[in-house]
């Protein structure tokens, strides 16, 4: 190999775009480490020296090279990823590696490595080189495979396994063609010059073919590709593209173990930037699925944010948090944060206190039933609990027999932290006061803040669930099963929300037929049933067609019983159960099985739990 | 006076001609569902709050469409948004969100929070 030139007028597009890409993404670096709160910055920058830092670098590797994630929810999507990022990324390692044995004294020019091909000049034929060549040749075909199942996608994406794909906007048009225009243009030049720098089976055939063009002519090839190259760096940022490098900084805020707070705290920031716009989390939303209103879909809401656009602040609305989206989002992009953020921010200033409720001395207990205001409105949850309560010998009390404090989250939900604040601190001063060891409720929404945002050290937290199965597994209620066919459905906030999953399914296990459901919708990727608090803006028709469309998923099998754990989901999937498979709580099933024992004469088991107001 | 042994009462009815109106339009734009509730009062008996105190929901819905704005915000603050009036509403009123749409129409001063962008 021998150099030919050192400098060429066509490589300043790159060269300044390069320039251009490299500030901009330092600024913007440092500006979102600086946003990030002074203890999630020390955290940071602790994490960086510690042996987490071999984890992000597998992370990123894993990620924002192999996208093992989409991988693993669909090969062929995955492939036409990593192909892309792949092939890309080893093309440019080893063009550097080409410099760095061919002319090494011209690694300090960032444009030789990438224009290699042009400078250089085949003096003999050699083992090595055309090992290069080949390798070079095999990856750039490698994107080219990449870039054909990209131009399939953008007209047939239910091939790749998506039913809607994101709609794209001006930036991200223009940054999307000149990245499929680079690699072409890259083949056209290096084909152009194959007889003087050396080909393999690509580059040389296409010589062939472009040998005609003359000389002079040919050079016009590497302008075009130095400025496809520069154009796509100048419309990176405003592209959905900048999710290449940002994704690599989240990985590494991830890995800090640092977690958006509030709006515009670096992590927040990093994670609008790192969505690719995949638009895998539009048919994972049932809003979109089920009820054909994908425009507030996670993809979109992440944009409005990153545009800065007012639009954002009703579309947080709209949406369950049941954590699909997030669940299937290959970058792992909590928008359900993100929307908790605009909530809080939207939220009232100056927000309840709460101080007209009474100061409560339930008595004490070992055990505190908390049934919470849904399962109130569920008498068949609660008598069901109360006598499995009764048959298991637990001392225990019913903590809001006569009246329910709210257990916050709706209220957090809504953005309203003091509020919610204020209704945490009373009724952790009540199961405090009590004394009880183990707290036990029946509502997965309360399940997931008691866990979350309640301090209470020294008390068990469980929901009935697992309670349930505790009691089988010690032998405490006896249970006979029977040959009922039972379908499980994961309440939202007990299921993805707290990863509960065991323990039910091992319930309704004991008492009856566990049928399966396609994996699709079981487990993590379970349905929510559309009932959810959390959104304040869909209307009930929709919201109905969410029910209906999950009830039907769910019972497609016609189970005669659809059991859940949690009093909405029992509400809302009852609302379109007519005539179908019957709709019930685990604890119901449950009662139902249970042999009871007879009872001892004398020995009261449960006190009068009806709580005593004070004050 | 003759006393015929009973009295007249002050009317309590309101001249809705004059009423004030602009709250109830307001959110009238602003959740779709208000409007359509039937008085049953089944989230009365069900509220949360109303196990503590006199707050009433389906009252609240009757002030607003009154123009009976002066107390609401304290009134409202009692509130929970536990959502179990609208799990009873019969007529599938979208309640929690009216309630929460309500707290911040109430929220003085108010004004809308914009969303930047965060970078640059
Ligand atoms: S949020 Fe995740 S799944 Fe949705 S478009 Fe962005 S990267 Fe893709
Ligand atoms: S959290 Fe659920 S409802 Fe909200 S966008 Fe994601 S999938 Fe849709
Ligand atoms: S009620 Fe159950 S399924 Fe529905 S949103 Fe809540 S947790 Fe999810
Ligand atoms: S959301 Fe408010 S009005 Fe409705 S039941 Fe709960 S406390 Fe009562
Ligand atoms: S339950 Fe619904 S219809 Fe009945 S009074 Fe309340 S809001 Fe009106």
């Amino acid at each position: 190999m021998e150099e030919r030139f050192s400098f060429d007028p066509f490589v300043l597009p790159f060269t300044i775009g390069m320039m251009f890409i490299i500030i901009y993404l330092s600024i913007a670096a440092g500006k979102v480490i600086y946003d990030l709160p002074s203890e999630d910055r020390k955290k940071f920058f602790r994490s960086l020296f510690s042996w987490r830092i071999f984890v992000s670098i597998k992370d990123i590797i894993c990620e924002c090279l192999l996208h093992v994630r989409i991988f693993r929810r669909n090969r062929v999507l995955g492939f036409m990823h990593m192909s892309i990022a792949f092939g890309w990324f080893m093309i440019i390692v080893l063009g550097h590696i080409e410099v760095k044995l061919y002319a090494p004294h011209r690694l300090n020019l960032p444009y030789f490595p990438i224009f290699f091909r042009y400078f250089m000049k085949e003096t003999e034929q050699t083992m090595q080189g055309a090992f290069f060549f080949f390798i070079m040749d095999f990856f750039l075909l490698l994107i080219f495979i990449g870039i054909g199942m990209a131009l399939y996608k953008r007209f047939n994406s239910r091939a790749m396994g998506m039913r809607r794909t994101t709609r794209l906007k001006m930036a991200d048009r223009i940054a999307l063609y000149t990245l499929w225009l680079i690699f072409p243009l890259r083949l056209l030049a290096e084909s152009h010059t194959a007889e003087i720098a050396g080909g393999s089976f690509l580059t040389n055939t296409v010589g062939y073919l472009v040998g005609v063009v003359p000389e002079d002519y040919g050079r016009g090839f590497w302008w075009a590709y130095s400025i496809s190259l520069g154009m796509f760096f100048f419309a990176l940022p405003g592209s959905r593209y900048m999710h290449i490098p940002t994704e690599a900084l989240l990985i590494l805020f991830k890995n800090a173990g640092i977690r958006s707070r509030k709006k515009g705290d670096g992590v927040a920031t990093a994670a609008i930037y790192s969505c690719s716009r995949c638009g895998i989390c539009i048919d994972a939303c049932q809003i979109s699925s089920a009820a054909r209103k994908p425009k507030d879909t996670a993809v979109y809401f992440i944009r409005q944010l990153r545009e800065g656009d007012p639009a954002a602040l009703k579309s947080a609305e709209n949406c369950f948090m049941c954590g699909r989206c997030v669940q299937a989002c290959p970058v792992g992009i909590d928008s359900i944060r993100l929307r908790q953020n605009v909530r809080e921010l939207k939220a009232p200033k100056d927000q309840s206190d709460y101080s007209y409720l009474p100061a409560m001395d339930i008595g004490q207990a070992d055990v505190l039933y908390f049934s919470g205001c849904m399962t109130r409105n569920m008498p068949s949850i609660l008598y069901s609990m109360k006598k499995i309560l009764k048959e298991s010998g637990d001392n225990y009390l019913h903590m809001d027999a006569s009246s329910t404090i709210c257990c916050g989250r709706p209220m957090l939900l809504s953005g309203q932290i003091d509020a919610a604040r204020a209704m945490i601190m009373k009724n952790t001063e009540i199961i405090r006061l009590s004394g009880a060891r183990t707290l036990i409720t029946s509502c997965p929404i309360c399940y997931k803040v008691f866990c979350e945002q309640y301090s209470l050290q020294g008390v068990e937290i469980l929901h009935h669930s697992q309670y349930i199965d505790r009691l089988i597994k010690e032998g405490r209620i006896e249970v006979e099963k029977s040959s009922l066919n039972v379908v499980y459905h994961d309440p939202c906030d007990l299921g993805r929300g707290s990863k509960v999953y065991k323990e039910p399914r091992r319930v309704i296990d004991a008492v009856a037929t566990l049928t399966s459901i396609p994996s699709a919708i079981d487990k993590k990727k379970a349905l929510c049933c559309g009932g959810s608090l959390a959104n304040t803006a869909l209307s009930e028709g929709s919201r109905r067609t969410v029910t209906e469309d999950a009830y039907k998923q769910l019972t497609a099998s016609s189970p005669d019983v659809l059991a859940t754990a949690c009093p909405l989901c029992k509400k809302t999937f009852e609302g379109v159960s007519e005539g179908h498979s019957a709709v019930k709580d685990i604890a119901q099933i449950v009662v139902e099985a249970m042999v009871e024992k007879s009872p001892v004469p004398g020995k009261e088991n449960s006190k009068n739990s009806s709580a005593h107001i004070t004050a | 006076m003759i006393d015929f042994g009973y009295g007249i009462t002050r009317s309590n009815r309101l001249n809705l001609d004059e009423a004030d109106l602009t709250l109830a339009r307001k959110m009238a734009r602003r959740e779709k569902s208000f409007g359509t509730c039937i008085g049953c009062g089944t989230c009365t008996a069900g509220c949360t709050a109303g196990h503590f105190t006199a707050y009433n929901p389906r009252k609240i819905q009757l002030m607003i469409l009154n123009g009976q704005t002066e107390n609401l915000k304290e009134d409202l603050e009692k509130c929970m948004l536990c959502g179990r009036c609208q799990m009873l509403c019969p007529r599938g009123i979208s309640l929690r969100s009216l309630w929460s749409k309500l707290y911040r129409a109430l929220d003085a001063p108010h004004k809308t929070p914009s969303v930047t962008r965060d970078i640059f």
